[in-house]
């Protein structure tokens, strides 16, 4: 059972990827990363790490897609196409990719994991206390130098997303600015 | 673990995974769907620690506290991203990779 679930979100996932990385049109290429994201939540789920699926749904899903789509909205208009790529540039990236993903399957198909058997599951105290314990194999470093870079990067988004009123107005809005 | 899925099975999907978005990062002209590419490899990549750790080192969580961190990282990335793109089109107009071509301003 748990087998074809797997299949099953493997193919999702693998497929929305593909759609996402060649839709030509800009928001439905965003709807399908969200359904890679929600099947990689799947599979958390799948390995019993319920706090990771939620995690992933909520900030991910929740939170980048909806960031995305609002970028995606203000830039262009909903149904603006991208421009079409030239086929032997894709031919070249998608061989290069191949090849890539080639070395990557060879390695790990030569290596023999020793896997060990279990059905641990992770509950919200051991992540909490692991989080902020400053013992050996503590995170407590780590969890404050992420605050403060969230800190940093909300600052900085606000301030470059602000901006100051450019003073263009006597410069041509066309579709570059030239190089002074 | 689950049942009957073998961690090269999970493994060869998160490197597919991890190419498509090598590939959309390459072949791709906008910015927005650059950073989504960027999203795709990152997942890839902390799909990679989960399971790693799931398959291979049941007793300790480490795997589980970096794929935090990582999301972390990744959501003030994109957030700062974000703001720079919509910056950029107020200035150019465009959010496409050739149109971009001086660093400030």
């Amino acid at each position: 059972m748990e087998k074809i679930i797997f299949y099953i979100l493997a193919i999702i996932i693998i497929v929305f990827a593909i759609a996402s990385v060649t839709s030509r049109k800009m928001l439905r290429s965003v709807i399908y990363l969200l359904f890679v994201l929600c099947g990689i939540a799947g599979i958390y789920f799948l390995i019993d790490y319920n706090f990771l699926a939620a995690i992933q749904l909520t900030v991910y899903a929740g939170g980048i897609i909806v960031l995305i789509i609002f970028s995606v909205l203000l830039v262009h208009h909903i149904e603006m196409e991208l421009e079409d790529i030239k086929t032997s540039k894709k031919i070249l990236v998608g061989l290069a990719s191949l090849l890539g993903l080639g070395v990557f399957l060879t390695t790990i198909y030569a290596y023999n994991f020793p896997v060990i058997e279990n059905s641990n599951s992770i509950d919200m105290d051991t992540i909490g206390l692991g989080l902020l314990s400053y013992e050996a194999g503590g995170f407590i470093l780590p969890f404050e130098v992420i605050s403060v870079l969230l800190l940093a990067a909300m600052i900085g988004a606000i301030v470059i997303a602000k901006g100051t009123k450019i003073a263009t107005s006597d410069k041509p809005k066309g579709k570059s600015l030239e190089k002074n | 673990m689950i049942a009957g899925i073998s961690i090269y099975e999970i493994l060869t999907v998160t490197s597919i995974l991890f190419f498509i978005g090598v590939y959309g990062f390459i072949t791709r002209t906008n910015l927005i769907s650059i950073l989504m590419s960027v999203e795709l490899i990152l997942n890839a990549s902390i799909i990679n620690f989960v399971v790693i750790n799931k398959y291979l080192y049941p007793d300790v969580f480490q795997g589980v506290f970096f794929s935090i961190f990582i999301i972390a990282v990744a959501a003030a990335e994109t957030a700062l991203a974000v703001a720079i793109i919509i910056n950029l089109y107020r200035q150019i107009s465009s959010v496409e990779v050739k149109d971009t071509e001086i660093m400030k301003y």
